[in-house]
């Protein structure tokens, strides 16, 4: 099955516009929030003020009486409606604590928005209204937030039925590791808190169920990047047969993970659907989502690197306390799984030890966010990278050149134990440097300092490896993930000549319908526009696994690709029959199949398909029609890399620091639509950056979250950020036929390290090693401000002995 | 959220609207621009019984030159002070703070009379008005009053409007001497962490903060410094004196009064400068 | 309930409203203009916006009771004919958009932004949609966009 990669590109790699765009400029795309039915009722979520307490009652009757309310419940009212409670799918350990997680609290609340009661009213307005009339009454609980105080002895536990608040510890060692950290010249060890983060997809959630009662049937509009597995996990937390349920992804307004999931207001809506037999629409409200969307990270890392007197890597040792929150969402546990085998990035080691433990805390749950457990690995391993070059006073540059690992086309075995595809670390990286223009920013740095500005400047590099392509299904099945990675795609020639594609990914912006034009109109030999993408209906495609972890391209890209292969391998034989020639005669190349030294005997995809409909003349045993599906199941995930520089302005008075300069080299492998791909690189950059200087979710000890609007909760705008650089290498994949890698997380996870190097190496002179994201400008005033007042102190201290930890010697763990 | 119902009414007139006001008394809350207002009532933090639209009170609307003064109609939006020729030729500082505020679309409904009569202490043009001295027209069904801007901002969202009280405009002087604001936040969208209104005007300074405290406040120390000889830097270390900012996650009150000296020497060089 | 009668998209509409009712709820649902989305509740997100008598307004902050006698204008408004808009035309050829939830809001704070600013850089294009939020593009092309749009709208307006 090879005809199709040496095919003519026409398309592919080429400067396509969108098909997306024109409804979507217009106002004429579809989401959640535009879709209504005659009947259909509004559906509102009581949810709980407290972070923990226990439900005493739950008294509806107020707001029964309302105008336009036609149903409350308490969480005791809908308990028979649940085969089971929400799904966790990544149970990562055999002896993992799973709560059961009932999509209406019955006894407790055990974060704030835990949904207590549930209201349907005829309007928007009155559906609102009667949220605010259930009166439930409470008893507040003592509450944990912090993770480690969650670990403690006597701590307030979560659940009652575990013996502790720790949900997991997941282990992975490769090689003597004590013995590499022992007989190391150097060991550099530092704590890294990763915050909490709040994914604001722009469109919040949203739910229309229409229910057909006689024939037992629902259909689940949601606004998910994860219809199919939507529908699986609902139909067993409903107990209602999955044949039955039908769920569609309209147009969706962003995910970054925070749609990749199965969430109570689903269960919820669909069970109300069931009871009243009338449709139901819920939409959520943007302070609502901040308590009832996941959250993403939350995470205290340990990170530790042994190495000799040089600063070659010998030894990475990760010990990392994840949150999960309150309950176990979709693969809540599995979110630093996805990072665990990352942490030497794209150095190689010997000896390589990775642990983290999960803990319940009274906090929203946590679950992917763009880049998901990657971004904590890298952002740990490129933070050690420059700690370990100060330490022998090297420059960040070359302490990286000495560790990469050689440029490699095939796949090879690393530190963790994984087979990374293929990489070209120093060419992304030269690449970088030279549009950064690094020797002019050092230059200029070195004028700043000189000259004792209040405006320094800081340079920051992060050169970056993430693991996409999710996943080989064995593994995820050696993980104890509970389903498979694959995706599939049909390809449907239809006898106009015009083609359907049938994709099991999920688009939400990233554009699928263009790329899989572009690939089955160059592999087919089709006009770009004579190609139909559907997607998002399970009844329409009831094959897949969605989209998310930058997998779209290199599962169901390649499946779409495969698929073209089955369907070229029909049309040849067809064609052969037709030309009267034998198969080994014909040439195919852009949809044509010619016969070999006479090329005006040549019949295209089109007039095969033809001949496959009216099945006039079909060659003895062959169907009639023209259509393929195939199922691909990666051999290995793919490994894109790259190279980020960024400058910062650092405000020394105020604290205030800016993006003045960001240069990003990306290898993806090969590329389908370079303008796609630069797009979801500027916006990873961008998120990356908020992530690094702006955003937290922020909490009280009482389990208030205090960032609870977009008011509060930086998400930064346009003035806020510069514009980018951006170029590309392209070492193609070793783990698919067209050598693509993925490219939907790369800015996200490759920012954070470069932002807060370039702020840490601005501070530098000042005494300033460490500080925690977000460096805000607060943040930033305080670093200086203990620095100047530690000055004698920590001058007196030697902190570039080995072993002595830089992290230990200034400020562990903190900045204020 | 959808707010919580009420009853609107909407006033064609400022003698209208004062019969509205007499009528409802405590209940009601005036409408302006609204984007204070209507954002506490979306999330239920606000829930008025009735609600008295004045922003069809076009005449309301004006920026005028009266002799000494420069006249603002509390209903002119933020867009069209900060557009204004005759406030950037005689009272600069207004212009540049109202653009300021918010972003474009907020600027283009939100209105001077609300953020002033709103109380709100992290609100830029409050501590505009302390540090000019401005005086605000007010009227109510009994007659008219003025009062003082340093008479009028009495705690967190309070001011000496009473529930029947319409402020109709605002008074600002002809500066003689250079002004700056400096408005420190992290996002150019949001309400300051810290900011500071310098002007010099007759010979002397008036210096203001937001955000240091209930209350938009005059830094007293700093301009007993600067009339006693000290120079910008050395007065501004007064700025955070009898200061009580609060402190939030994106700033602690230490972290503010820091940024209120640090920010208040920009001000005064940049007023002095000008 | 109210009554409330206002022209949209150069059509004149008159409608009861309960006076809560916002203005973006009232476009959205009551004449089924679908295009201005609402994406936060704190008047942050600047998704609804549309023009009110030619500005850039956050339509989920305007009673649709205060926009009585006024003209409103909506992304629908924008193709003519079927050709987009030149604002629109430059976002899909810049690749300006993504997921497009942002847009409708984005396109007609920009609309305002062109046509009251001449010659604008890129610092006053960035500080002109501090009130609009984009997830998905990180801005970049969307400041492309309008400089794409700003410049072809004058050459077009020159004439």
């Amino acid at each position: 099955m090879a005809q199709v990669a040496d095919t003519a590109q026409k398309y592919m790699g080429g400067g396509v516009l969108r098909k997306e765009d024109p409804e979507l400029l217009t106002g004429r795309a579809r989401y959640i929030d535009d879709i209504s039915m005659p009947g259909m009722l509004w559906v509102g979520i009581v949810r709980s003020p407290f972070a923990h307490a226990t439900i005493n009652t739950v008294d509806t009757s107020r707001a029964a009486n309302l105008p336009g309310v036609r149903a409350a419940y308490s969480g005791a009212d809908l308990a028979s409606e649940w085969a089971d409670g929400l799904p966790c799918a990544w149970p990562v350990t055999e002896d993992i604590k799973i709560p059961k997680h009932w999509p209406v609290a019955q006894d407790k609340a055990r974060f704030a928005g835990d949904p207590v009661a549930v209201v349907v009213a005829e309007t928007r307005a009155q559906a609102a209204d009667a949220t605010e009339a259930v009166d439930v009454d409470y008893d507040p609980l003592d509450v944990v937030i912090d993770m480690e105080a969650a670990l403690g002895d006597g701590a307030t536990k979560v659940h009652d039925e575990f013996d502790s608040n720790s949900c997991y510890v997941w282990n992975l060692e490769v090689g003597d590791v004590d013995d590499v950290f022992n007989n190391a010249a150097v060991v550099v060890k530092e704590r890294y808190y990763h915050p909490r983060l709040i994914p604001n997809a722009i469109e919040p959630r949203g739910v229309v169920c229409q229910p057909n009662l006689p024939q037992g049937e629902f259909i689940l509009y949601s606004a998910t990047q994860v219809p199919h597995i939507l529908k699986t996990t609902l139909a067993l937390t409903l107990g209602m047969p999955e044949q039955k349920l039908r769920v569609i992804a309209p147009e969706v307004g962003g995910g970054f993970g925070s749609k990749l999931n199965v969430y109570a207001e689903e269960a919820i809506c669909v069970a109300v659907g069931r009871r009243l037999g009338m449709p139901v629409k819920w939409i959520e409200e943007r302070s609502e989502g901040y308590l009832a969307t996941i959250h993403g990270r939350d995470v205290i890392q340990e990170m530790e690197v042994a190495a000799d007197s040089d600063g070659k890597l010998a030894g990475v040792r990760a010990n990392l306390k994840a949150d999960m929150g309150a309950y176990l969402q979709l693969v809540t546990p599995g979110i630093p799984i996805l990072g665990a085998f990352l942490y030497h990035g794209v150095y190689d080691c010997q000896a390589y030890s990775f642990t983290c433990t999960g803990v319940f805390t009274n906090k929203t749950p946590t679950d992917a966010y763009r880049g998901a457990g990657r971004p904590e690995a890298t952002y740990a391993v490129e933070r050690i990278m420059d700690s370990l070059a100060r330490k022998l006073e090297k420059d960040p540059i070359e302490i990286r050149r000495l560790n990469f690992i050689e440029p490699f086309n095939e796949a090879r075995e690393v530190a963790s134990g994984l087979s990374f595809d293929s990489g070209n670390y120093e060419a992304s990286l030269d690449k970088a440097l030279e549009a950064f223009g690094y020797d002019e920013m050092r230059a200029e740095q070195q004028r700043r300092r000189d000259s004792g500005d209040t405006k320094q400047l800081g340079i920051g590099i992060s050169t970056y490896i993430e693991m996409c392509g999710l996943a080989p299904s064995q593994v995820l099945g050696s993980l104890r993930y509970a389903a498979g990675g694959w995706d599939a795609a049909t390809i449907r020639c239809h006898p106009t000549g015009k083609v359907t594609v049938v994709t099991g990914t999920s688009p939400h912006g990233q554009g699928h319908v263009t790329s899989w034009s572009q690939i089955v109109a160059d592999e087919l030999g089709v006009a770009f526009e004579d190609v139909e993408v559907l997607h998002g209906d399970t009844a329409i495609s009831p094959l897949g696994m969605d989209t998310y972890g930058s997998r779209s391209l290199s599962v169901g890209g390649i499946a779409l690709h495969y698929a073209a292969d089955k369907i070229i391998t029909k049309a040849k034989t067809i064609a052969a029959h037709e030309l009267e020639v034998s198969e080994e005669d014909l040439e195919y190349d852009g949809g044509i199949f010619s016969v070999k030294g006479a090329p005006d005997k040549s019949k295209t995809v089109a007039e095969i398909a033809f001949s496959a409909w009216t099945a006039h003349n079909l060659p003895e045993g062959t169907e009639p029609g023209l259509e393929a599906t195939y199922v691909f199941d990666p051999p290995n995930f793919t490994f894109p890399s790259g190279a980020h520089l960024c400058a910062v302005e650092v405000d020394t008075e105020t604290g205030m620091t800016r993006v003045e300069k960001y240069v990003a080299v990306d290898d993806c492998g090969n590329v389908i639509n370079p303008a796609i791909v630069e797009g979801q690189v500027h916006g990873g950059i961008a998120q990356g950056i908020a992530e690094a200087m702006y955003e937290e979710a922020v909490y009280d000890d009482n389990g208030v979250l205090m960032t609870s609007s977009m008011a509060s909760y930086r998400v930064p705008s346009a003035a806020e950020l510069p514009s980018f650089q951006t170029d590309r290498t392209e070492t193609p994949s070793t783990t698919n036929p067209l050598g693509v890698k993925g490219i939907g997380e790369a800015g996200t996870i490759a920012a954070p390290p470069a932002v807060v190097n370039a702020t840490l190496d601005a501070l530098a002179p000042m005494g300033v090693y460490h500080m925690d994201m977000p460096v805000s400008p607060e943040r930033v005033w305080a670093a200086i401000r203990n620095a100047r007042g530690q000055e004698v102190e920590s001058r007196g201290k030697d902190t570039t002995a080995a072993g002595s930890g830089l992290g230990s010697a200034d400020t562990p763990g903190g900045d204020a | 959220m959808i707010p919580a119902s009420f009853e609107y009414e909407r006033a064609d007139s400022s003698d209208h609207a004062l019969e509205l006001l007499d009528r409802h008394g405590e209940e009601a809350k005036l409408l302006a621009g609204g984007h204070s207002l209507l954002p506490m009532m979306r999330l239920r933090l606000a829930t008025p019984a009735v609600l008295i639209d004045v922003g069809r009170l076009t005449d309301l609307s004006y920026v005028r030159d009266d002799g000494d003064a420069i006249a603002i109609g509390a209903l002119t939006c933020h867009e069209d002070i900060k557009d204004s020729d005759v406030l950037k030729q005689h009272c600069g500082i207004v212009a540049h703070t109202a653009g300021e505020v918010g972003d474009p679309q907020v600027r283009h409904l939100g209105t001077i009379g609300g953020s002033i009569a709103h109380g709100d202490p992290a609100s830029d043009l409050p501590t505009v008005m302390l540090a000019l001295d401005a005086q605000f027209v007010v009227r109510s069904s009994g007659g008219g009053r003025t009062l003082a801007a340093s008479n009028f901002f009495s705690g967190l969202f309070e001011t000496a409007l009473e529930p029947t009280n319409l402020l109709t405009e605002v008074r600002v002087p002809k500066l003689s001497g250079g002004w700056s604001y400096q408005k420190f936040h992290h996002r150019a969208q949001d309400w300051a962490i810290v900011g500071v209104a310098a002007v010099q005007h007759n010979g002397g300074a008036a210096v203001a903060l937001t955000n240091m405290s209930d209350v938009p406040m005059r830094a007293a120390g700093v301009e007993q410094a600067l009339a006693s000889g000290s120079d910008a830097a050395t007065a501004a270390t007064e700025a955070a004196q009898n200061t009580s900012p609060p402190s939030d996650p994106f700033g602690s009150a230490e972290y503010r009064r820091d940024l209120a000296k640090v920010l208040t020497r920009r001000a005064l060089q940049e007023a002095m400068s000008s | 309930m109210r009554r409330v009668s206002l022209t949209v998209n150069a059509v004149e509409h008159e409608a009861m409203v309960e006076p809560r009712q916002l203005l973006v709820y009232f476009l959205r649902e009551q004449l089924g203009l679908t295009g201005t989305n609402v994406g936060c509740d704190t008047s942050t997100c600047g998704a609804c916006t549309i023009l009110l008598n030619g500005k850039s307004v956050k339509s989920c902050t305007v009673l649709a009771v205060q926009a009585e006698g006024t003209e409103v204008t909506t992304i629908e408004a924008l193709a003519q004919d079927g050709d987009l808009h030149p604002l629109q035309q430059a976002f899909h050829e810049t690749h300006a958009l993504q997921c497009g939830y942002c847009t409708p809001g984005m396109i007609m704070a920009a609309l305002d932004l062109i046509t009251n600013n001449e010659d604008m850089d890129e610092d006053e294009i960035r500080t002109g949609l501090e009130g609009n939020l984009c997830r998905c593009t990180g801005y970049h092309n969307i400041v492309k966009a309008i400089q794409q749009a700003s410049s072809e709208m004058r050459s077009f307006a020159t004439k």
